[in-house]
């Protein structure tokens, strides 16, 4: 897609089951309006999280990464998400130094009860990655060449 | 040099005499010069093979890990350091563990020599104090030793063993005098948009032959993430998204473990600077939690403890 205007991004959204996939819920459920860029992913917990899904992710086409989870101090499993905050921490800063712009990755902590930040973070990570356009970083190109200039 | 290599052989057939341990690891002289080699020494006779000098670029801490015997290890700073790790990570036993210390004065590379005397092939290197004397057919020339260093040699801030049994002769200077501040993740320099074409570049030679991962104490997974395939994580292949999958994947799994021992980069045969990845998290480790890789025995590894205030403006 060529014309940035039209351009919609997928995001793979990463949500720990215990707060942030019910704040999804509740945000559903509430009817409140966001844009469907995210394809949601259910993990047990941030603590869950490895590198590899960030990257796989990318490698198959997702032009953003959402990853959210409880707020600190709210782990189901007591201090996962804690952990895991050192681990993004690293992971973000190695994969901005070798130059993913900042806009493509994004982390939060959404409670089940915080329907409207939920709201507003997809909003914000949306338009975040919509204005980078799409990513053409680490795709992996599995599709034989013929196929691809079909379409 | 001579010094220590006497002292080494001395300690080895000592312990292996004595029947202390089973195995001595060392380094013995390669095929060719410049090219230290791992080696394992079982008996007295064999222990006369021990060497040291400039080139024991290997990091033997990499073959403590599932082995029974009783052990003998012949270490320098990084390697008593990764001993160190080993230990914190319950991956080896320090009561079959004997470390034999060695007061490091840093690795040369390689490769810089080769740069320096045009490709030439050489025949012997001999040291002399702070210099080499690399001799081939028809040349001779001297250099000098400390412009020769390995990168993460120059940098280095623990040239002395941190764990030992015995030390082969007095400790050294520990700072090797290089800025690792300054010389440490220097694409930080970049600009953003630069970044991403640097780091395909850098990369663009990797061949996946693994010698990277291999020379390093710290990969010891029965399955390594690589040859995972179900689901598959990253491609056997040489895409450039494969490679770049895998370094940065390799590179994030040594976060708050890699001693920069420099074994990598040494056993890289496309010469890929693979430290300006690990560079940069160890860089970050040091300056948010505050952690120095392999000093502390009782210590806990970086990535598997928190502090409540650990920080986060990153996340919304």
């Amino acid at each position: 897609m060529s014309d940035k205007e039209q351009f919609e991004p997928r995001i793979a959204a990463f949500f720990c089951n215990w707060c942030t996939y019910g704040g999804a819920d509740l945000a559903g459920v509430s009817r409140l309006q966001y844009p469907p860029n995210i394809r949601v992913v259910r993990i047990p917990c941030t603590g869950r999280m490895s590198p590899k899904f960030i990257l796989q992710a990318f490698r198959q086409g997702a032009d953003g990464i959402w990853v959210s989870g409880c707020h600190p101090g709210d782990c189901h499993y007591i201090a996962g998400n804690m952990y895991a905050r050192r681990r993004f921490a690293v992971l973000k800063n190695l994969l901005e130094y070798v130059g993913l712009e900042p806009g493509r990755i994004h982390f939060s902590w959404i409670s089940s009860a915080e329907a409207t930040k939920f709201q507003e973070t997809v909003i914000e990570v949306t338009n975040a990655v919509r204005a980078l356009g799409p990513a053409k970083f680490m795709l992996k190109d599995i599709a034989p060449q013929a196929q691809r200039e079909v379409a | 040099m001579q010094q220590r290599t006497e002292k080494i052989r001395e300690a080895a057939k000592r312990l292996l005499a004595e029947g202390a341990v089973d195995v001595v690891l060392g380094y013995r002289a390669g095929t060719v010069p410049m090219r230290e080699q791992p080696f394992a020494a079982r008996s007295v006779e064999e222990a006369d093979e021990l060497v040291w000098s400039s080139f024991c670029c290997n990091n033997l801490a990499n073959f403590l890990v599932r082995r029974d015997e009783k052990t003998a290890i012949v270490a320098q700073g990084c390697v008593s350091r990764n001993i160190v790790g080993l230990l914190q990570e319950n991956q080896i036993d320090r009561k079959r563990l004997k470390i034999i210390g060695v007061p490091c004065l840093g690795m040369v590379s390689r490769s810089k020599v080769l740069d320096k005397i045009g490709n030439k092939t050489v025949f012997a290197v001999e040291e002399q104090g702070e210099e080499l004397v690399v001799k081939g057919k028809g040349f001779e020339e001297r250099l000098n030793r400390k412009e020769l260093l390995r990168d993460n040699c120059f940098t280095c801030q623990h040239r002395n063993p941190v764990i030992s049994d015995e030390m082969v002769c007095e400790p050294v200077q520990d700072a090797a005098g290089g800025d690792i501040d300054k010389m440490a993740a220097p694409w930080e320099a970049l600009a953003p948009e630069e970044r991403w074409s640097t780091f395909k570049e850098a990369f663009a030679d990797c061949i996946r032959c693994y010698a990277c991962r291999d020379a390093c104490p710290l990969c010891y997974c029965h399955v390594c993430f690589v040859d995972e395939s179900k689901p598959q994580w990253c491609g056997k292949t040489q895409d450039e998204a494969d490679v770049q999958t895998f370094h940065i994947l390799r590179a994030f799994h040594c976060a708050g473990r890699c001693t920069d021992c420099g074994a990598c980069e040494s056993a890289c045969p496309m010469g890929i600077k693979m430290r300006v990845l690990t560079s940069k998290i160890e860089k970050d480790v040091r300056q948010m939690y505050g952690y120095t890789p392999g000093m502390d025995e009782k210590a806990t590894p970086t990535m598997s403890v928190y502090r409540p205030n650990d920080p986060q403006d990153f996340i919304k």
